[in-house]
């Protein structure tokens, strides 16, 4: 079992839910209000330092109780290990996790991805959009069991609504502050941009 | 030349025969349809789009390498700018994500323009009958010639290839609605009317039973 989860336990004593060795990899099971705290430490302290947030996801059992788990991946560089943090989301709960940008800058497209896919909340995500569908995307969220697999409107109101989407305007003009390339911008355009205009060209 | 060698070097061949001709002698006249010559002009320099979103644009690709040789038909400019081409090639699958964004390269090219949707899923979804692909781009932009296979291999797109070409030829310039440009219906944006739609993408095969009534 991976060392880190004695640390997370004597730590967390609340945050901690159950710990289990599949296949040489180590989960553990987190209380959902505590993830950020202690990927927090698992990021900071150094005798973790899990630098990597290599995947944030979700999965959907046909389980009564807790059908939703997020899941976190983590990896150690320096110490080579991987530690695999799960929040099961109880039926009926809200779907709402806090998410991790503070410490991992590149959970942005992962949250969003999981958020389009499966519909879950990332509590503090400055920018929480579908990114695989397009924004006006009125179905639903594909990934969850509840969902038919050809979707839930017929193939023409499909169709429809995907040519009434306009492709450029799901790039958000906050991805283009945070660019290289926002000094090169016009001063007008930066301007605009500082005013917190969302929609491009 | 050793006597009982092979003919090689520049050696003229025995019945070699030099024509020689006045220049005066060359005015000559060619009558010809001119829609024949137009349309044996475009049909053999056919410019493509190639819009390869999947595995197939693997076998574009590998038609438009030296093996197969597209260039042989008048192909091998690719034009990746939609204004300079002639056929937009759809290789691939096709999310509705994507819809706006083919129609919008189909509507930049110029007339005359064909399309040739090349593979299963770019003709009819293919195995992608789900909720993210569009089940044929026949619904979206109109189409000349669909290729099937998955992918097809290089033999089935110049087959196509050559199917659009006779198309080409025959085109009669006396058709005054040949170059007309198919307007979307200004509400819905679509081209064919929706309960055509719904029935094109008509489920087949194994998937006839998975249901859109939810689990």
């Amino acid at each position: 079992m991976n060392p880190s989860v004695d640390r997370i336990k004597t730590r967390f004593p609340t945050a901690f839910v159950r710990a289990e060795v599949i296949w040489g990899e180590t989960t553990v099971y987190l209380r959902t209000e505590s993830v950020l705290d202690v990927v927090k430490y698992l990021h900071d302290d150094e005798s973790e330092r899990y630098d990597y947030l290599s995947d944030v996801t979700a999965v959907e059992y046909r389980d009564l109780e807790l059908p939703l788990q997020v899941v976190w991946h983590l990896r150690s560089l320096p110490y080579r290990r991987f530690l695999r943090l799960k929040a099961e989301i109880a039926k009926g709960d809200p779907l709402k996790v806090p998410s991790v940008m503070p410490v991992y800058s590149g959970a942005d497209w992962l949250e969003r991805e999981c958020f389009d896919m499966f519909g879950i909340q990332f509590d503090g995500h400055p920018d929480l959009r579908r990114i695989l569908m397009w924004e006006q995307y009125a179905e639903g969220y594909p990934l969850r069991k509840d969902f038919p697999l050809r979707g839930r409107f017929s193939r023409s109101e499909q169709l429809r609504q995907a040519l009434a989407a306009q492709p450029e305007s799901r790039y958000s003009m906050t991805e283009l502050t945070i660019a290289d390339a926002f000094e090169d911008l016009p001063l007008e355009m930066r301007q605009r941009l500082a005013g917190g205009e969302k929609t491009g060209e | 030349m050793e006597k009982g060698g092979a003919p090689v070097g520049l050696t003229a061949r025995p019945d070699h025969q030099l024509v020689t001709v006045s220049p005066q002698s060359q005015e000559g006249w060619v009558a010809t349809r001119l829609d024949f010559l137009v349309n044996w002009g475009r049909a053999n320099s056919l410019w493509p789009m190639p819009f390869g979103t999947a595995c197939c644009a693997i076998e574009f690709m590998a038609t438009a390498a030296s093996k197969y040789d597209l260039a042989r038909f008048g192909m091998e400019r690719m034009s990746f700018s939609p204004r300079q081409a002639d056929v937009l090639i759809c290789a691939g699958r096709v999310p509705f994500k994507l819809a706006p964004v083919i129609r919008r390269i189909w509507q930049q090219m110029l007339q005359p323009k064909w399309c040739i949707s090349m593979g299963a899923c770019a003709s009819t979804g293919g195995m992608f009958d789900n909720y993210a692909v569009v089940q044929g781009i026949d619904t979206i932009i109109p189409v000349d010639v669909y290729v099937p296979g998955c992918p097809p291999r290089p033999e089935g797109l110049i087959y196509g290839i050559m199917m659009l070409q006779e198309k080409v030829k025959r085109e009669r310039m006396s058709d005054e609605r040949l170059r007309d440009e198919m307007e979307p219906d200004p509400t819905s944006k679509l081209y064919i009317p929706p309960h055509a739609i719904d029935e094109l993408s008509e489920p087949f095969g194994n998937s006839v039973h998975q249901t859109r009534s939810g689990l």
